[in-house]
């Protein structure tokens, strides 16, 4: 073989029956689900034959095997990093052209992208740049030492670290006067708008997850009873989004506290099992309580917010009421309630933030941390480990609810439909893989999460697969998320960057 | 003499299924005293503790505590209940650390229920009013003073995963010191020590003892510590008591002797065992 | 009280238990291993439906598919096999690099695994759920009645007493052979299994190839069964099979396959005496029943917390 897989602990043979191995792996990983397709076809199913697929994984596999051998063997850098991408490249292929059956490999993505527009040119090339990037630059150790927190490098960390009050001010600043930049781009400021939610409702399962490690995968239940407190409220009570809002808040945490107080004795995993019980549960009842909900169907024309009671949004204007664009002197446009809606979500997720943050440094806070520490410890400390939990789940749900609401409000709409165990997937995995308790780690998740597949819409149908994929990958590359560092909540005499100093060394 | 009782054990029973961990103990122990449980592995010294700090359920007997507002059944108070109010504290075999907090953080978590109060369940620390201003101070003062006296102020800030063993002992001490109890409880808190910190210890368990006036129950099999320091020693075999007196009384006790050194004739161990034991081959 | 109903809803549960147990015999065993919940199980079981398809498609169109007891094994057989692989893969890819490090990391991307296996499933078979004529009918009439006649059909025969098989060699399986000793010994202690000699490595890939495989039984009988499947059975038939796990005693064999038929029955029971909507939270409502009550389970031991 070529010079670049000499090595003097493996020969040739060896690497060969390796990938032969994982060559009959992928062979019968893919012979079927991939290498044959069940068509629909009035007399019944029918069978499409794909074997042109097979062989794509059984190669890239292959490619890909080859990479990681000569990565355990430390050979040739540049050798593995154009190893994995080209079986990037392959599999790409495989899964775009994969409705086309016949001439799936005539025009290859890769170069109808390139020849087609410059964007496409700029989007393949990043796509082919970053894999490669990554391939070669990450560490062959960082799955191997999955436990000793891995380091970001020295000094990215200390940097991050000692400023992360800067940075998170700088977040803030760009977040307020994101619409000023994108102020006519609707979609952008769909885009952030959503993007914010699952902000809020990350950093409101931070709480649960992160600081009381209290595993919840059934967080969605709280956004959804949120939701339908507003929308049911303002329809049979006709209350205003402004009065609703904080009884969504208590509504939302009555139920945590509720559905919390028989379950949280349970261990972590049977807690994780219970809670997403719940939020099927929850579930189940919206859509078959159809006189209350309105079942599948869900609620519509919820009332949208005003503005703070004083001024309305809407371009007809009912009686008595004074327009948002007359109150100031503005032109009418569907732009301003947008604007009001994200800013809305701003604040509210500052709030979550700002009283996380705080909550951290008193009592209440230490002692969820303490109990993720350390359950035993605390009972011999006098700490009431059931209300502690309690409490923490009570104001994650609270949060939960308000992002509820202001989803609904935002919607217009609700339906079952997006209150599923996805949803509190998403967000658990916005939370573990920003750095459990780490606030400036979920705001960088949920851009990853939520904004990049947005944005790459086109890829509709693979948007979950990529999903599902990287929380893998992300998992296995930084097991306790991106930033993954605790700052302690008071210091005696020394300051944090001292601190995150000494540690970095 | 009664007046001076900080812990009455009464008859204590605890079995797990057919096993008698606990046979009918009882036992006293006084404030201002250092009182040690002895005993070969498996005697039930831990789950004595266990009963006494509320991990365990007693099967029978009455566990009576004399705090400064008056007595007080252990065995009826839910175990996160037991510390509050100068209660019971307790250290773990198995050092048991908030490892990712900071040790200054490990004594302000200990002093929780008090900082709740004050804080108004949060609200009054939430929006930064005076009177949480002012507990947070007091429970700082608090934990400075622990710290110092086990001297580790200096590493105040460190995570407490980091401090060497021998820190480690001496935090979870300190810990359990900030809860303010009555008695504490310390669960062979010389295990693992080399001489010199053993040495540092019987010096901090003889001052928590002399200046907070406060009874001290103790595991400890470490016999150099049992033996120079304490006040009471109570002696248990398969959750039975075998022995109940002053060191020196205890010590000579055959029952304790064949229990320790099994059933053979005392004159056919070597003296060096017996050296070990701090037991005179002459005797 | 219409006896007849009754019975009927007792086969029909029975058969449901069956293939509840099969799949949570694999959650038991893996959580009994490495104490995790193995999230993308229940798409394991759903790969193991759609192999089994594909095989009874390929025999129909290479013309076997008329000669039925090979066309079965053949579809028991192959989606086994190709099932085992997949387990084998979850584990080698998405656990192993994970095992020993932080306790959420393995459920995230166990969950993320599940998230995969669905959306791979989808784009590669389509959304639309896949009809199938049935290969068995008929049965035998166990009891007449005014209304209808009670129906044992040859279907749930074949589900029940191959569970039954299946039970019976695995237990035996794991009680007598080397392979069942290993696996105890890594329930116990890792590390000293390791010390002793166990390939840990391969006792837990063995452990995921046999609850997958037996998933890929319950994915076969489902599709036979109900002859139509989609790529999103996975999840709730997992998340019922965990819970008949955790009902039976989660790292008990025997405890599985009886939470798995207490399962089938309270759904059967409840659809068919109560309301057929709430089924799913009848399930849901007897495991937080269970976590709270009886956390360690009808068969398993109580742990002593220790101190």
């Amino acid at each position: 073989m070529s010079a670049f897989l000499t090595s003097s602990r493996i020969s040739g043979a060896e690497i060969a029956k390796e990938l032969a191995f994982f060559a009959v792996i992928a062979l019968m990983m893919s012979v079927m689900i991939l290498g044959v397709e069940t068509v629909d076809r009035p007399t019944g199913l029918e069978l499409a034959v794909r074997w042109d697929l097979v062989l794509t994984a059984i190669v890239s596999t292959m490619i890909g095997r080859l990479a990681l051998i000569m990565r355990r063997e430390n050979m040739s850098r540049i050798g593995q990093a154009v190893l994995i991408t080209l079986a990037a490249i392959a599999v790409f292929e495989m899964f775009v052209r994969f409705r086309e059956l016949d001439d799936r490999w005539a025009h290859p993505v890769i170069l109808d992208m390139a020849s087609s527009s410059i964007t496409s040119v700029i989007v393949a090339l990043a796509f082919i740049g970053i894999i490669f990037t990554i391939a070669y630059f990450s560490k062959k150790t960082a799955v191997a030492e999955a436990d000793t927190a891995p380091k970001l490098g020295a000094k990215i960390q200390l940097a991050y670290r000692s400023n992360t009050k800067k940075i998170g001010a700088l977040g803030i600043a760009f977040f307020v006067i994101f619409p000023f930049l994108f102020g006519e781009n609707r979609s952008a400021i769909d885009l952030a708008t959503l993007v914010m939610i699952y902000i809020m409702l990350g950093w409101g399962l931070n709480i649960v997850v992160g600081l009381a490690g209290l595993l919840d995968l059934g967080y969605v239940a709280f956004y959804a009873v949120g939701a339908y407190s507003y929308a049911l409220l303002s329809q049979n009570f006709d209350l205003s989004f402004w009065l609703c809002l904080p009884l969504a808040g208590i509504f939302a945490a009555s139920f945590g506290i509720i559905l919390g107080f028989p379950v949280l004795r349970l261990r972590g995993d049977y807690l994780a099992i219970v809670t997403l019980g719940f939020g099927e549960i929850i579930r189940v009842i919206l859509i078959n309580w159809y006189d209350l909900t309105g079942g599948p169907d869900g609620i519509s024309s919820i009332e949208r917010p005003s503005f703070f009671g004083f001024a309305d949004f809407s371009r007809r204007v009912p009686e008595g009421n004074i327009g948002f664009n007359e109150l100031f002197g503005l032109e009418y446009s569907s732009m301003h309630r947008l604007i009001f809606l994200y800013y809305l979500i701003l604040v509210l997720a500052l709030v979550t933030s700002f009283v996380t943050t705080r909550l951290r440094k008193l009592p209440i806070g230490r002692a969820w941390e303490a109990l993720r520490e350390d359950e035993i410890a605390c009972r011999s400390l006098g700490i009431n480990p059931t209300n502690t939990k309690l409490s923490a789940f009570a104001i994650g749900a609270m949060f939960g609810g308000f992002a509820g609401a202001f989803f609904a409000t935002r919607q217009g709409f609700i339906s079952p439909e997006s209150f599923t165990f996805l949803e509190s997937a998403v967000i658990l995995a916005i939370v573990v893989l920003g750095g459990m308790g780490s606030q400036i780690g979920v705001v960088l998740a949920a851009i990853v999460m939520i904004g990049f597949p947005e944005m790459f819409r086109e890829l509709a149908e693979y948007r979950m697969l990529i999903f599902g994929a990287g929380m893998v990958a992300i998992m296995l590359w930084r097991p306790r998320g991106l930033l993954s560092f605790r700052d302690p909540t008071i210091l005696l005499n020394m300051s944090t960057k001292d601190k995150v100093a000494g540690e970095v060394k | 003499m009664t007046d001076n009782v900080q812990l009455e054990v009464e008859h204590l029973t605890m079995r797990f299924g057919g096993l008698v961990a606990i046979d009918n103990l009882s036992f006293t122990a006084r404030k201002g005293e250092i009182t040690a449980i002895i005993g070969p592995n498996g005697a039930g010294k831990t789950t004595v503790f266990n009963c006494l700090t509320g991990f365990y359920v007693p099967t029978e007997g009455r566990l009576t505590l004399y705090a400064n507002d008056g007595p007080r059944l252990l065995e009826r108070t839910e175990g996160f209940r037991i510390p509050r109010n100068n209660g019971v504290a307790r250290t773990f075999q198995n050092i048991r650390l908030f490892t990712g907090m900071t040790v200054l953080e490990n004594l302000v978590v200990a002093q929780h229920n008090r900082l709740m109060e004050a804080s108004a369940f949060s609200l009054a620390g939430l929006f930064n009013l005076r009177r949480y201003a002012k507990a947070e101070q007091e429970a700082l003062e608090t934990a400075k003073f622990w710290l110092n006296k086990v001297g580790l102020y200096e590493q105040a800030d460190w995570n407490a995963g980091n401090l060497p063993y021998g820190s480690q002992r001496r935090l979870e001490i300190a810990r359990a010191m900030c809860v303010n109890p009555s008695l504490l409880c310390l669960d062979e808190p010389a295990a693992g020590l080399n001489p010199r910190e053993s040495a540092e210890l019987n010096v901090l368990l003889q001052s928590i003892r002399d200046d907070q006036g406060i009874g001290l129950l103790l595991i400890e099999h470490d016999m150099s510590v049992v033996m120079k320091i304490s006040d009471h020693v109570i002696v248990l075999d398969y959750g039975k008591k075998i022995a109940d007196g002053d060191p020196e009384s205890v010590k000579k006790d055959p029952a304790v002797i064949r229990a320790y050194l099994g059933e053979e004739e005392d004159d056919e161990l070597p003296p060096e065992i017996l050296a070990d034991l701090h037991l005179d081959p002459n005797a | 009280m219409d006896w007849a109903y009754f019975l009927q809803q007792l086969i029909n549960g029975l058969t449901l238990g069956a293939i509840y147990g099969l799949i949570a015999i694999g959650y038991t065993m893996v959580y009994g291993i490495i104490g995790m919940i193995n999230f993308a199980h229940g798409e394991i079981y759903m790969l193991g439906a759609f192999h089994s398809l594909i095989t009874f498609l390929i025999c129909q169109a290479a013309g076997i598919s008329g000669i039925l007891p090979l066309t079965l094994l053949l579809m028991l057989v192959v989606s086994m096999v190709l099932t085992s692989v997949y387990g084998w893969g979850v584990e080698r890819i998405a656990y192993r690099p994970l095992r020993g490090s932080f306790r959420l990391a393995a459920l995230i991307s166990a969950i993320g695994m599940s998230i995969f296996l669905q959306n791979f499933v989808q784009i590669a078979q389509g959304a639309r759920v896949k009809p199938m004529q049935p290969l068995i009918e008929g049965g035998i009439v166990l009891m007449e009645s005014a209304n209808f006649d009670v129906l044992l059909s040859y279907m749930q025969m074949i589900i029940i007493v191959l569970t039954f098989v299946l039970m019976v060699v695995f237990s035996t399986l794991i009680a007598k052979t080397s392979l069942g000793r290993a696996q105890r010994a890594c329930e116990q202690d890792r590390t000293m299994a390791g010390l002793l000699g166990v390939n840990v490595d391969r006792t837990i890939s063995t452990t995921f190839v046999m609850g997958a495989a037996l998933a890929a039984v319950a994915g076969m009988m489902v599709t036979l069964y109900y002859g139509v499947i989609d790529f999103y059975i996975g999840f709730l038939a997992g998340v019922k099979a965990f819970t008949a796990a955790v009902l039976g005693g989660i790292g008990s064999l025997p405890g599985a396959m009886l939470g798995g038929l207490l399962i089938g029955l309270i759904e059967a029971f409840w659809s068919g005496y109560l309301t057929i909507e709430y089924k799913d939270v009848a399930t849901f409502g007897i495991l937080v029943l269970v976590l709270i009550f009886r956390p360690w389970g009808l068969l398993g031991k109580p742990e002593v917390e220790k101190v």
